[in-house]
């Protein structure tokens, strides 16, 4: 059968998703999982590539891989994780779990199959032309139909922010650190005190040198 | 002459009321204050009660039967309070509120030590307006308000003295003993509801004859006249009220109360509102021959079984009392003769003499320094003259001596139960007659222990014998004049005059005394005509067997004890009816408690319902919370399991 | 042309990958949540797949927000994971058993 140079790029690239995500799920060491996932977001975004989603495949790349995927290698790297403890016991309950798995396969893809949503029911659309941007078109209905929706996502990228903190933030004690708070607020007098002092000697401040 | 009628109760309401309230709370009025506003109450009641009796006998006026006031309309039925003033009820009431003063006063002096003094005058005031609206009562309603009243009165009273054990446990059984006839009472004024639809004494006696034929089944396939079934379980409640064998156990115990109730309630009054409730029912009863033969057999098993049980009290209290239970006997006797009006005499004339005897008996406690036990009495005639005198008195009218009122009663009744053709007057007329002889052997028995022979008391309360107050000792000789003079003077209207009008029905086949009225001539004859009847010869071998032995030759006692053992025993054990009622329906009661609370609701309730479901809960818990296994891998499994369940039940569904 | 159901089948695929990581995996929970990333990167395949062959945008926008909340949820879950490996020591999801019933 021949293929064209689309489906060849869809099969090898779906063959290495798969692959990496098999690899996340069944790797030992937990920073290889990691890696295996970050090659599943590579070619991910090769795939909506493909499919001329340019913008979100530059931003799985830059955001999802470039920052959420160094968080996760982040806490991997900074948990000491007894790594000889975790190479045990992972097969016991694999045939049922592989059963499920399976059913559901099975089942999902006879909803999503050819015989619903193959080239005789669903007719690929043609390509967009050159003068095409994606950014653009996404942007158009990004910020008229859906402002509102963008807003409150940003809201929540903001409570995402102040509920990592709270949760992680932890105060050492006999760390010394500022409050400028306390620092601004602070009062004359808690920092100067007026002495009167008898003129001429006497007392031991006065005399020596 | 409404308000005449309405005072009569009202005013010893408002004393009670008063003394009652005022006299224990806010502001805590005094002694006098409380037993002068008691007595003011009583006093007006007794004053309009003569100007009812003067009114309904020689004033000439109608008897009235009216509504005071209306409580509620059901169903066409109407409750009301109404008052049924005829010369019945003009009797009724003078001779209530005449005992009621003379225990008022009397009261002054035997309780002048008692805390509870106010207390006391608020209740006999209280009892006063009770048994006043049972006898002026016009419907059942009212007389059942009434009945109902006395008897709490009567358990007030009697547990007078509350911290005393056996009193507690006295007025305790005086009510369920009540209790238990007042539940055959109100059977009955159901069944008359019933079947007349109306709580009118009116209503009821104009329908009755038209009952005649109805019967109801009481069993299943046992059927019994109407009338017999509400004649019957009315007479039930009197049995309960009146003290009737197998019901008469609460009246000895009542003895625990002070002896003024004793006086007032236990011989004069309460007691005998049974005998008038049927006096009352006299339509009623005279349509049933089988009620009232029942009642002519309890009574006269009553005059004589309890007559007896007298012979072997020690008690001074204990011996009135028994002698008060056989009198009623003998008043039951005479209403299941149809003798209504000789009945009702006798209630009279043992209201004064039994009262008398009471108070006699008070005086000599009070002067005993609260003994009441004979045995450590005697010779005190010397010390207490005017107690002495009245007492005899009491004691003459009651055995039944001629000319005294008791003689006029008593032969009258005897006489009925010869004359009656009725089953059970045999037995009746045996028992009555047997009667006289035993009433006179303790009577005087008593008499002698307390008044004469050897004097057993020791000698720090004979240092203080003296006689009562006058508050004590007035009373006693305003009782005594009655009790020597009333018979003579009213048996011949009373019985044979025709004086108590349509209150009291006889139907002409069973009229004994209208046979009787032929015979009698006047009261003086009849009382000469009276030593040639048997009873005053047994009332005379009586007297004089008491005196025999209790004046002579006391080891004769202990002879004719040991020789008739078995009888001695009997009576001592007072025929086991306590031990008897104590054992199975005490027992028995206390049984099915047990019961219900060990198996019904320890084991079932508790047990199967409340712990059970618990312990089921828990149960059913034990193996759900298996599921709860605490990794978050079964849970995900779990409801990745489910969401295959639902797709796969889905995609089923549109194939 | 690659079918529509092409892209289905992959996305699909990769989500039961991700499910039967979730519960065959026992040993750590930053795979536990990886996994979770890898079950939104299925859904959003989905989403852009069917924007792309329908030809509207919305998907894409979708998949917009989905990143954003994944992210969001990346980094509160893993501060949760310090947090429980400060208490507990460990990141052995056998040992997370104290809402044991």
């Amino acid at each position: 059968m021949a293929l064209s140079f689309q489906e060849f790029l869809f099969y090898a690239f779906g063959a290495v998703l798969l692959a990496a995500a098999l690899g996340v799920v069944t790797a030992r060491n937990p920073v290889h999982a990691v890696l295996f996932l970050v090659l599943a977001f590579f070619t991910s975004a090769a795939l909506w590539l493909l499919m001329e989603a340019e913008f979100l495949a530059l931003t799985l790349v830059l955001v999802y891989v470039g920052a959420v995927m160094v968080l996760f290698l982040f806490v991997v790297m900074m948990l000491d994780i007894d790594l000889a403890a975790l190479r045990a016991g992972f097969a016991r309950h694999l045939p049922l779990g592989l059963l499920v798995a399976a059913v559901i396969v099975w089942e999902m893809v006879s909803v999503l199959g050819p015989a619903r949503f193959g080239p005789q029911r669903m007719e690929p659309p043609p390509p967009h032309g050159a003068g095409y941007s994606n950014t653009k078109a996404l942007g158009e209905t990004l910020y008229t139909e859906h402002l509102y929706a963008f807003e409150i996502a940003a809201l929540i990228l903001l409570v995402a922010i102040v509920a990592a903190i709270a949760l992680t933030l932890r105060r050492r004690p006999g760390v010394r650190r500022q409050d400028p708070a306390r620092q601004v607020r602070v009062r004359r007098r808690e920092r100067v005190r007026l002495v009167r002092l008898p003129p001429g000697g006497g007392d031991a401040a006065g005399e020596g040198g | 002459m409404r308000y005449v009628y309405l005072w009569i109760p009202l005013a010893p309401l408002l004393g009670a009321v008063i003394a009652g309230l005022f006299g224990a709370f806010w502001p805590r009025l005094g002694r006098t204050a409380c037993h002068t506003v008691t007595i003011l109450g009583v006093a007006v009641s007794f004053a309009l009660s003569l100007v009812v009796l003067w009114d309904q006998t020689v004033g000439g006026g109608e008897p009235w039967n009216g509504a005071v006031y209306t409580w509620m309309v059901s169903d066409g039925i109407r409750f009301e309070i109404g008052f049924l003033i005829d010369r019945l009820t003009a009797l009724m009431v003078t001779t209530v509120t005449f005992v009621s003063l003379m225990v008022h006063i009397y009261t002054i002096g035997y309780m002048r030590d008692d805390p509870g003094y106010n207390r006391f005058f608020a209740y006999i005031a209280l009892f006063t307006f009770s048994m006043l609206m049972l006898v002026m009562s016009n419907n059942f309603l009212q007389l059942f308000f009434g009945w109902e009243a006395v008897g709490l009165v009567s358990y007030l009273l009697i547990g007078f003295w509350f911290r005393r054990e056996s009193a507690i446990r006295a007025n305790l059984k005086a009510f369920l003993v009540n209790r238990v006839g007042d539940f055959g009472f109100i059977l009955g004024i159901a069944a008359i509801l019933a079947y007349f639809h109306s709580l009118d004494y009116a209503d009821v006696f104009a329908a009755a004859p038209m009952a005649r034929g109805l019967t109801l089944e009481v069993w299943p396939g046992v059927e019994w006249p109407v009338l017999t079934v509400i004649c019957v379980l009315l007479f039930i409640g009197a049995m309960g009220k009146s003290a009737q064998v197998p019901l008469h156990v609460w009246l000895p115990d009542s003895m625990e109360g002070p002896t003024p109730i004793s006086a007032l309630i236990h011989a004069a009054t309460m007691v005998t509102a049974g005998i008038f409730m049927v006096a009352r029912m006299s339509p009623l009863y005279e349509l049933s021959e089988a009620a009232l033969s029942l009642v002519l057999v309890v009574g006269a098993v009553t005059a004589f079984a309890t007559g007896l049980l007298g012979l072997v009290q020690h008690d001074i209290k204990r011996v009135v009392a028994y002698s008060t239970l056989s009198q009623l006997g003998y008043m039951a006797v005479a209403l299941g003769a149809s003798a209504y009006a000789a009945a009702i005499f006798h209630l009279m004339t043992h209201a004064f003499f039994k009262a008398l005897l009471f108070l006699a008996a008070g005086s000599v406690i009070i002067a005993m320094h609260h003994e009441q036990d004979m045995r450590k009495m005697g010779g005190l005639r010397r010390y207490m003259p005017v107690t002495y005198w009245t007492a005899l008195v009491g004691a003459l009218a009651l055995i039944g001596t001629p000319g005294f009122s008791g003689f006029y009663s008593k032969e009258h009744i005897i006489e009925a139960a010869h004359g009656a053709q009725r089953w059970g007057a045999e037995l009746a007329y045996w028992a009555v007659l047997s009667g006289v002889f035993v009433t006179a052997l303790y009577t005087f028995r008593m008499f002698f222990l307390v008044f004469h022979g050897r004097e057993r008391m020791d000698e720090h309360t004979r240092a203080h014998l003296r006689e009562s107050p006058r508050v004590v000792t007035v009373p006693l000789v305003l009782l005594a004049i009655p009790s020597v003079a009333i018979g003579a003077l009213t048996v011949e209207p009373l019985l044979f005059g025709g004086w108590f009008g349509e209150a009291l029905r006889v139907a002409p086949e069973h009229d004994v005394l209208g046979r009787l009225a032929a015979h009698f001539e006047s009261a003086l004859a009849f009382a000469a005509h009276a030593v040639q009847t048997p009873p005053f010869w047994l009332a005379a071998a009586g007297v004089a067997t008491a005196a025999v032995v209790y004046l002579w030759r006391p080891a004769l006692a202990g002879v004719a004890a040991r020789v008739a053992r078995p009888l001695y025993v009997a009576l001592v054990n007072k025929y086991w009816a306590d031990d008897f009622n104590e054992a199975v329906f005490a027992g028995g009661a206390r049984a099915l408690g047990r019961l219900l609370w060990k198996v019904g609701d320890v084991i079932l309730i508790d047990g199967a319902l409340v712990n059970g479901t618990a312990r089921l809960v828990g149960m059913v818990a034990v193996v759900a919370r298996q599921v709860q296994t605490g990794y978050l891998y079964h849970y995900a499994f779990a409801m990745l399991v489910g969401l295959l369940a639902f797709v796969s039940w889905l995609l089923a569904l549109t194939r | 042309m690659v079918p529509l159901s092409h892209y289905l089948i992959l996305g699909a695929v990769l989500f039961c990958i991700a499910v039967a990581g979730v519960f065959l995996n026992r040993k750590n929970v930053i795979v536990l949540l990886m996994a979770i990333e890898l079950m939104l990167l299925a859904v959003n395949t989905n989403f852009v797949a069917f924007a792309r062959y329908l030809g509207d945008t919305t998907g894409q926008v979708f998949v917009f927000f989905v990143l954003t909340v994944a992210a969001a949820e990346a980094a509160i879950g893993l501060a949760i994971l310090v947090v429980l490996f400060r208490n507990r020591g460990s990141i052995n999801v056998d040992d997370m058993d104290r809402m044991r019933g």
